[in-house]
């Protein structure tokens, strides 16, 4: 049997992702643990390894091609004794098809009994394709349409139900009362075998809880939906502009800020660091890191490496705001994995440093000059930028002297960094000098009250005003 | 690593036992079985299996007498009791055995013995009367990250009509009997009550069935078990329903039964040998269970989706984790137990969707809900019927007798249950079932083909039935 290699899911949450390079060619001998492609996930590009020895048969999905589906068929390999062209003149068998071109794979007209794509429907209104699916109310009655013999079934539009390009699989039970509750199964999370969309899925949908995607429709009114991208090119002149698509990146960053600044409840509290002693620790403790003989200390830390450390001890202080907020629960975290925002090229990305709280300075240092370095390349892992409890973006080094960041769901919260600089500070009736900064805390009120907010934050400022504490 | 410390030890190989066992070693895990009697449980050995191979023979000498009915001539058709039961036991026997290569072949250490958990993790095996067969274990301590209890049920014993193994049978004496007793007292209408009622009259018993409770079949929808009872009748079996055996009294080689029929009226009847058949329990006891602390409720283990018990490492399937009593079920479930111990995530079991057959004469076959229940559950339905009076391939046959039913939801569509009488209709029920799972509505089941000429025709017709449609009658 000729093996199908099948689009990896290399994270639990990958739905799709660019296939952006073969690294071996039809023909070519392939052994397990060889690298065959390079497979660019949301933000990051992730080599794909082969688990079976053979020839590559056939490459179905050609490289640079955009949104493949996880569990889509993308090449063909022959196991050893198998002859390559047969293999891949049965390619396809018992996968589906990538469906990632819609024009391509209409002109292979069902390649061996895979089941052939259907065009998408025509892009309505730029946001998800318009589905078959009629508002509440106009739904036919059921009894009107069973009851009539003569009458056909009518209902063959509903196995068609396609959700960029792609078949939603949901059983014929799930379609119907999705259409009779007018609500579109593409935003409804399969519980059944493969993410099958089921019955209880729908029973859950109704019940206004249970897995929907995120902006879900349901019976409610619908969401304020952003101009269409054809209105927002009208409003300027034909060639004063030029288009530049999308890459994953962008549009994970579109996607998962919108959601946090629609799901979550953000407010900010906004305190002034005097980190005097903290810039004096940094130089005594920089000057003293041993030189190898190139001269090259062994460390550099930042005043970013400080905070870091300064927010995982103060999560530790007050744990009742080192949480995540699910529906039902609140998860209490145990360590304090704090995310650190590192802006690249395109975009940027928010490596995490696990138990921050146990790592000593020099570590986190490191840690994260090995984050960046590979965060450049978009060589990090998926494991290596979910989760974590909170997480820092510093936008001191640019001059910025106060700003909100945008909470990085699962998170609670995320503390903006300013710029550390000289202010003039009004003490005991005297006007002194004094180095400030200036950071705010965004938190989620779901999980993190105002008080609980100020605790955050007052642990933080007594811990990076007196770094020295910081070190036992 | 010791030949006694295992990933998983399974207590009991019936066919939920060796199953979960089988599904076990091809996840990867360390398995062991114990056994303390035969290899495949009751089922392989002393119930669905020999029954059938009973019922066939049954089936069998029913046709030849009516051979003249398919135009040809068999004199002389007479019987060989004792060849009859010897080839229900071959076929246990043959079975028995292959459950003995299915374990070498995976891998499966058997143990022989009685098994009793004495911590968690940790199984005790004593020696039991019955010989081990080879490469089997023996009695010592064994120890397991989890321990699987498929242990099964037994028949239920109700006062004064306890089983003696002489006059009153359970199904293990029915099963193997010196002769064909000349009348019989069946005493409960469940399915092994009706199988042997159906297998005895076949072979020219007086028999009489007493049921409590006012229907026969008390789990079938009631339509299926009305149309039971006339076929029944009309063999010449008698019912009597609502009633009870108030008092057994033996003789040397009978018993006289005092019955009450519910209104204060009672009658005595005189019969050869009585069959208790009021159904089964859990085989809880002598496991160890009251000190490890593991909850049972009326005779069974309470258990969670996953088949989980309330003490950690310690898991229930089949029988002696509660109803449905079914092999079938007992197989599903440990099949999700072992995966869900290796961390699958396997769909819990909906026990809505468990087929249900009786091999009686007729045959009997239902999944979902009955008509009764639905309508208890508020539900408006829609419910289709197809006579087998309507299908050429049934009147080909010479089984004219028969009815199909389906219950549809009238708002959503959703098929709830489907309900059969008639020949080979424990064959038929599966695409019921396969298109419950699928949540299937009446428009697939509508535009499906089914192919011509076949019983199963009238499974579409049904269907068609339940929205004006049907074609064929």
């Amino acid at each position: 049997m000729p093996v199908n290699i099948l689009m990896p899911a290399l994270s639990p949450t990958m739905e799709k992702g660019n296939l952006s390079k073969w690294l071996k060619k039809e023909g070519d001998q392939v052994k397990a643990g060889d690298v065959i492609a390079e497979i660019e996930t949301d933000k990051a590009t992730m080599e794909y390894e082969s688990i079976d020895d053979g020839v590559l048969a056939k490459i179905v999905v050609p490289e640079g091609t955009q949104d493949v589906s996880v569990n889509s068929l993308i090449a063909v390999l022959a196991q050893e004794g198998e002859d390559p062209k047969a293999a891949a003149a049965a390619a396809g068998k018992g996968a589906a098809p990538a469906a990632s071109k819609p024009a391509e794979s209409q002109a292979r007209p069902a390649s061996a009994g895979a089941p052939s794509p259907q065009p998408s429907p025509p892009r309505g209104e730029g946001v998800a394709p318009s589905l078959v699916q009629r508002p509440p109310g106009t739904a036919l009655p059921q009894a009107q349409s069973a009851s009539s013999p003569q009458q056909g079934d009518g209902r063959g539009e509903e196995a068609r139900t396609y959700r960029d390009g792609n078949r939603i699989f949901a059983s014929p039970l799930a379609r119907r009362l999705a259409k009779d509750a007018g609500i579109d199964l593409a935003r409804i999370q399969g519980s059944g075998p493969h993410g099958r969309v089921v019955a209880r899925d729908l029973d859950a949908a109704k019940a206004g809880k249970g897995a929907l995607a995120p902006g879900a429709a349901q019976a409610q009114p619908p969401p304020i939906q952003a101009p269409s991208d054809d209105k927002i090119m009208a409003l300027f002149e034909p060639g004063s502009f030029e288009l530049v698509p999308h890459d994953n990146m962008r549009k994970i960053i579109a996607r998962r800020l919108v959601e946090a600044k629609l799901t979550i409840p953000h407010f900010y509290l906004t305190v002034d660091c005097h980190v005097g002693k903290l810039l004096a620790a940094r130089e005594e403790i920089n000057a003293a890191a041993p030189k190898d003989r190139d001269g090259k200390p062994a460390y550099k830390l930042s005043v970013n490496d400080f905070v870091i450390k300064a927010l995982a001890l103060a999560l530790q202080r007050v744990p009742d705001a080192n949480v995540a907020w699910t529906e039902n629960a609140m998860l209490r975290h145990k360590h304090s994995d704090i995310g650190v925002a590192v802006a690249i090229a395109g975009g940027l990305i928010t490596p995490i440093v696990r138990n921050a709280e146990a790592k000593s300075l020099s570590v986190i240092s490191a840690e994260m000059k090995d984050f960046s370095a590979r965060a450049r390349a978009r060589k990090l892992a998926p494991h290596e930028y979910q989760g974590g409890s909170s997480a820092v973006s510093n936008l001191g080094m640019f001059g910025i002297k106060d700003f909100t960041a945008v909470i990085n769901p699962p998170q609670s919260t995320i503390l903006a960094v300013g710029a550390s600089e000289e202010r003039a500070i009004a003490r005991n009736g005297k006007i002194e000098a004094e180095w400030v900064m200036s950071v705010t805390l965004s938190c989620d009120h779901r999980a993190v009250d105002g008080a609980l907010g100020a605790q955050l934050i007052g642990a933080f400022k007594t811990l990076i005003e007196n770094p020295v504490t910081m070190v036992v | 690593m010791a030949d006694t410390d295992y990933d998983i030890i399974i207590i009991g190989s019936g066919p939920g036992g060796y199953v979960t066992a089988i599904r076990a070693a091809q996840l990867g895990f360390r398995t062991a079985i114990v056994e303390r009697d035969y290899l495949g449980g009751i089922c392989l050995n002393w119930g669905c299996i020999p029954t059938k191979a009973l019922l066939r023979s049954a089936e069998i000498f029913h046709y030849l007498q009516r051979a003249k009915d398919y135009g040809l001539s068999a004199g002389n058709v007479a019987y060989d009791g004792a060849a009859v039961v010897q080839r229900s036991r071959n076929v246990a026997k043959r079975l028995n055995d292959g459950v003995g290569f299915l374990m070498k072949k995976n891998k499966i250490a058997v143990i022989w013995g009685e098994a009793s958990i004495d911590a968690p993790g940790k199984v005790g095996v004593k020696a039991s009367k019955n010989a081990a067969p080879k490469g089997a274990l023996g009695p010592g301590a064994y120890q397991a990250k989890h321990v699987i209890i498929a242990t099964g049920a037994r028949p239920r014993v109700l006062p004064g009509l306890e089983p003696d193994g002489k006059l009153v049978w359970t199904y293990f004496e029915a099963m193997a009997p010196e002769r064909i007793p000349e009348s019989l007292l069946v005493v409960g209408s469940g399915a092994i009550g009706v199988e042997f009622a159906s297998f005895y009259r076949s072979f020219g018993a007086e028999v009489t069935v007493v049921e409590i409770l006012p229907q026969i079949l008390p789990a079938e929808d009631a339509e299926i078990a009305a149309f039971a009872r006339k076929a029944f009748e009309k063999q010449g079996i008698k019912i009597l329903t609502g009633a009870k055996v108030a008092k057994l009294e033996k003789k040397t080689d009978g018993v006289t039964a005092t019955i009450d029929d519910g209104r204060g009226v009672t009658q005595s009847l005189t019969v050869e040998r009585v069959i208790s058949a009021v159904g089964v329990t859990g085989n809880i006891e002598n496991l160890g269970l009251e000190k490890l602390g593991v909850k049972t409720d009326r005779g069974t283990i309470v258990i969670d989706q996953f088949n989980r018990t309330n003490v950690p490492g310690t898991y229930a399937i089949g029988d002696v984790a509660g109803p449905p009593m079914l092999a079938h079920k007992a197989e599903h479930e440990g099949v999700i137990c072992v995966e869900a111990i290796k961390g699958l995530k396997p769909h819990p079991m909906d026990k809505l969707l468990i087929p249900g057959c009786t091999y009686c004469s007729p045959q009997i076959a239902s999944v979902g809900l009955t008509e009764q229940a639905a309508k208890e559950k508020k539900l408006e339905v829609r419910v289709g019927r197809f006579p087998f009076i309507g299908n050429g391939k049934a009147i080909a046959l010479g089984e004219d007798q028969g009815l199909v039913k389906v219950i549809f939801d009238k708002t959503t569509g959703q098929l709830l249950g489907a309900h059969m009488i008639g020949a080979e209709v424990t064959e038929l029920i599966q695409g019921y079932v396969v298109a419950m799972n699928l949540e299937t509505t009446e428009a697939e089941l509508m535009h499906t083909v089914f192919p011509h000429p076949t019983l199963s025709e009238m499974m579409k017709e049904a269907v068609l039935d339940a929205y004006g449609r049907v074609l064929n009658i």
